[in-house]
C-alpha cells in the first residue's frame, strides 16, 4: 500500500516537473527573444537615426523632444551636402583610385599566385614564408618609412601615392594560391603536353575557376579605398586627391555641437549607400575572405 | 619532359614574381629595416641625413618615448579601450551567438541585422554616433541647450526627469564619459565580426552533445559554460587575439567620433591612442615615431603569445 501510494506520489512529481521543464522552456524562448530584438534594436538604431535625421530640417532635429519620423522630408539636405563636402569630387577620386589599384591588384596577384602555385623553383617555400611573415607585423610600422619614401619620390598630392604603396597584399596572393592549388596539377600538365602557353592556360582554366576568389578581392580592394582615412590623410590630403572617407570627416570637422547635423547626416549617409548595397547584394564573397581571414572592418 | 619544365619554370617564375617583389621591396622588405635603423639612432632627421650627417646609435629614442607624458597616456587610453572593449565585445558576441543558434523563426534576419554593422565605414559611422551622444547647440559649454541629443533623451526618459543630461562628448566633457562613448562604439562595431564567428564554430558542434546534456536534465547554465564554451573554445581564442591585435591598433573609431583633434572641442589629444601617437611624430621625429611603432609591435606580439599560451592550456581540442 505505501510502496504504492509512493510511487503515485512519484509519478505526480514527474509529471509536474515535465510541466515545469515546459514552463521553464517557454519562459527561456521568450527571454531569448527578448534579448535579441533588444540587442538587434541597439545595433540597427544608428542606422535609423542617421536616415530619419537626414530627412528632417534643422529646426526639427533642434527640438526639444525629439520626433521619430520626420514631419516632412526635407530632401535639400542631401544637394546642400553635396555641396558642402564636395562629395563629387571625392567620389571620382576614390573610383579612379579604387578602380585603377583594383585592376593592378588583381594582375600582381594573379601573377604571383600563379608562380607560388604552379612553378617550381628554388627558395619557394622560403620566400613564400617571409611573405606571410610580414602579415604579421602593423601596418604603422611600414608607414613611417613609406611617407618619407613617397616624399623622396615626390609622389606627394597625386593619384600615384594611394595607389602603388598598397598594390601587393600578402593576404590576398595567399587567398588566390590556395585557390590556384586546389586545382588539378594534372590540368596543367595536360595543358603543357598540348603546348599551351602558360598565360592561355591561366586566362582560360585558372581565373574562370578562381572567379569568387578574385570577386572577394575586387570588393575588398574597392571597400579599402572606399574606407581609407589615415594613408590619405597623409599624403593626399588636398582636395583634388582627397578620397571620400578623409574629405567626409575633414567636411565636417566642427564638434562643438552647433554643426547643421541633417546635411552632415546626409553626406554621411551617402557615403554608407554603397557599402550597404555591397552588404545587401555581394555579402557572401565578403563573409568567404572573412571568415578565411580575421581582417577586422 | 619535367626536367625541361623545371629549368624552364626557374627564371619564369622569377619574371612572374618581378612585379610582386620590386613592390613589396620597397614597401614593404625596405621599411621593416630602416624602421628598425632609425629607431635606433639618436637625434635622426631625414633631411640631416641626405646632407651627410650621422647618427650615434642609443636607446635614447625608446628612452624619450616611454618617459614622454603625452605617450603615456596614449598607452593608457590604448590599454583602457583594448581591456575593456575585447572581453565585453567577446561575451556579448557569445551570448547573441548562442540565442540566435537556440531559435527558430526569424534566425536568418536577426542574424542578417546583427551583421550589418560589419560592412560599415567606422569613421562614418563613428559620425552618427558623435551626432547621437553630442548635446545639440551646447557651443564651447554655455548652455544654450535646444536638444541633449537623442541618448541623453533616453536617458531623460528613462530617469523622468527631463532636465538631466550627460555631457558625453562636448567641450568640458570628462574623459571617463568620453571613454565610455568610444567603449560603446567600439563594441558595436566589433561585434557582428565576432558573432559571424561564433555563430559559424557553432554551427558545426554536434548536437549529440546537447542531447546527452538534455537526457541528463542538465541545467541550461551548466550546458552553457560545461559544453558550448569548451566546444567553442578555439574559436573563442580566435575572436580574442584578433580583437586584442585590433585593439591595440585603434585610432580611426576615435577619429570617425571626435575629429582627428582626438578629442571633444578644448581638451584636443585627449583620447590620442598609440598608433595616433605614431602618426603625430612620423613626420618631424621619426626616430620616436619608430621606435613607439617597434613598442606597440612588440606589446602586440607579447599580447599574442600570453594569449596562444593561455588558450593552448584552455582550449579543448
Amino acid at each position: 500500500m505505501a510502496e504504492k501510494s509512493r510511487k503515485l506520489i512519484s509519478e505526480k512529481n514527474m509529471r509536474t516537473e515535465t510541466q515545469k521543464a515546459k514552463v521553464g522552456s517557454v519562459i527561456a524562448k521568450i527571454v531569448t527573444y527578448l534579448f535579441l530584438v533588444i540587442m538587434a534594436i541597439i545595433v540597427i538604431f544608428p542606422f535609423y537615426w542617421m536616415i530619419i535625421s537626414s530627412l528632417k530640417t534643422l529646426d526639427e532635429y533642434r527640438l526639444p523632444v525629439p520626433t521619430f519620423w520626420p514631419k516632412f522630408f526635407d530632401w535639400d539636405n542631401y544637394a546642400e551636402a553635396f555641396q558642402a563636402a564636395k562629395l563629387l569630387t571625392y567620389f571620382k577620386n576614390t573610383v579612379i583610385v579604387g578602380l585603377v589599384s583594383t585592376i593592378l591588384s588583381l594582375v600582381v596577384t594573379v601573377l604571383s599566385a600563379f608562380a607560388f602555385a604552379r612553378l617550381e623553383f628554388k627558395g619557394k617555400n622560403l620566400l613564400f614564408g617571409a611573405l606571410l611573415g610580414t602579415m604579421m607585423i602593423p601596418g604603422e610600422l611600414f608607414t613611417i618609412t613609406n611617407y618619407a619614401t613617397v616624399n623622396a619620390f615626390g609622389w606627394m598630392k597625386t593619384y600615384t601615392v594611394l595607389i602603388v604603396p598598397f598594390l601587393v597584399s600578402v593576404f590576398y596572393i595567399y587567398l588566390l594560391r590556395q585557390n590556384f592549388l586546389q586545382i588539378p596539377n594534372e590540368l596543367y600538365l595536360a595543358a603543357k603536353v598540348d603546348g599551351t602557353r602558360d598565360f592561355k592556360y591561366l586566362w582560360k582554366v585558372m581565373i574562370p575557376l578562381s572567379m569568387p576568389t578574385l570577386i572577394s578581392i575586387t570588393i575588398l580592394k574597392m571597400m579599402g579605398a572606399w574606407n581609407s582615412y589615415i594613408w590619405p590623410r597623409l599624403v593626399a590630403n588636398d582636395e583634388a586627391h582627397a578620397l571620400i572617407t578623409y574629405g567626409l570627416r575633414n567636411s565636417f570637422s566642427d564638434t562643438s555641437g552647433m554643426t547643421d547635423y541633417p546635411v552632415q547626416m546626409a553626406a554621411v549617409a551617402v557615403v554608407s549607400l554603397p557599402l550597404f548595397l555591397v552588404f545587401v547584394f555581394l555579402r557572401k564573397y565578403i563573409m568567404k575572405g572573412v571568415s578565411r581571414s580575421g581582417i577586422k572592418g | 619532359m619535367k626536367k625541361i619544365i623545371k629549368s624552364f619554370d626557374h627564371w619564369k617564375a622569377w619574371l612572374y614574381l618581378l612585379p610582386a617583389i620590386v613592390l613589396l621591396l620597397i614597401f614593404t622588405g625596405w621599411p621593416i629595416i630602416n624602421t628598425i635603423r632609425i629607431a635606433f639612432l639618436e637625434g635622426y632627421d631625414p633631411m640631416k641625413e641626405v646632407g651627410g650627417e650621422t647618427f650615434r646609435i642609443g636607446f635614447q629614442n625608446f628612452e624619450k618615448v616611454v618617459t614622454y607624458k603625452r605617450f603615456l597616456e596614449c598607452l593608457k587610453t590604448t590599454m583602457i579601450l583594448c581591456f575593456t572593449t575585447v572581453p565585453l565585445s567577446t561575451m556579448l558576441a557569445l551570448l547573441i551567438a548562442v540565442c540566435l543558434n537556440s531559435i527558430g523563426p526569424l534566425k536568418r534576419f536577426l542574424q542578417t541585422i546583427f551583421f550589418m554593422p560589419y560592412v560599415t565605414n567606422s569613421i562614418a559611422i563613428g559620425m552618427v554616433f558623435a551626432a547621437m551622444f553630442n548635446i545639440v547647440g551646447n557651443a564651447s559649454g554655455i548652455t544654450t541647450i535646444q536638444n541633449a541629443g537623442i541618448v541623453n533623451n533616453v536617458l531623460q526618459f528613462l530617469t523622468g526627469n527631463k532636465d538631466f543630461y550627460i555631457n558625453w562628448i562636448n567641450a568640458g566633457s570628462t574623459y571617463t564619459h568620453n571613454i565610455i562613448v568610444m567603449i560603446i562604439y567600439i563594441v558595436w562595431h566589433a561585434l557582428p565580426f565576432k558573432i559571424l564567428i561564433l555563430l559559424g564554430g557553432l554551427q558545426s558542434v554536434n548536437k549529440q552533445y546537447y542531447e546527452a546534456a538534455k537526457v541528463d536534465g542538465t541545467s541550461r547554465f551548466r550546458t552553457f559554460w560545461r559544453i558550448t564554451v569548451p566546444l567553442l573554445s578555439p574559436m573563442i581564442a580566435y575572436v580574442v587575439i584578433t580583437g586584442f591585435i585590433g585593439g591595440f591598433k585603434e585610432y580611426s573609431s576615435i577619429v570617425g567620433i571626435f575629429g582627428d583633434t582626438m578629442g571633444p572641442a578644448g581638451n584636443a589629444k585627449a583620447l590620442n591612442t598609440m598608433v595616433g601617437y605614431i602618426y603625430d611624430a612620423l613626420a618631424g621625429q621619426a626616430g620616436r615615431a619608430s621606435a613607439a611603432a617597434l613598442i606597440l609591435f612588440g606589446i602586440i606580439l607579447v599580447v599574442t603569445l600570453i594569449n596562444l599560451w593561455v588558450s593552448k592550456k584552455k582550449v579543448h581540442y
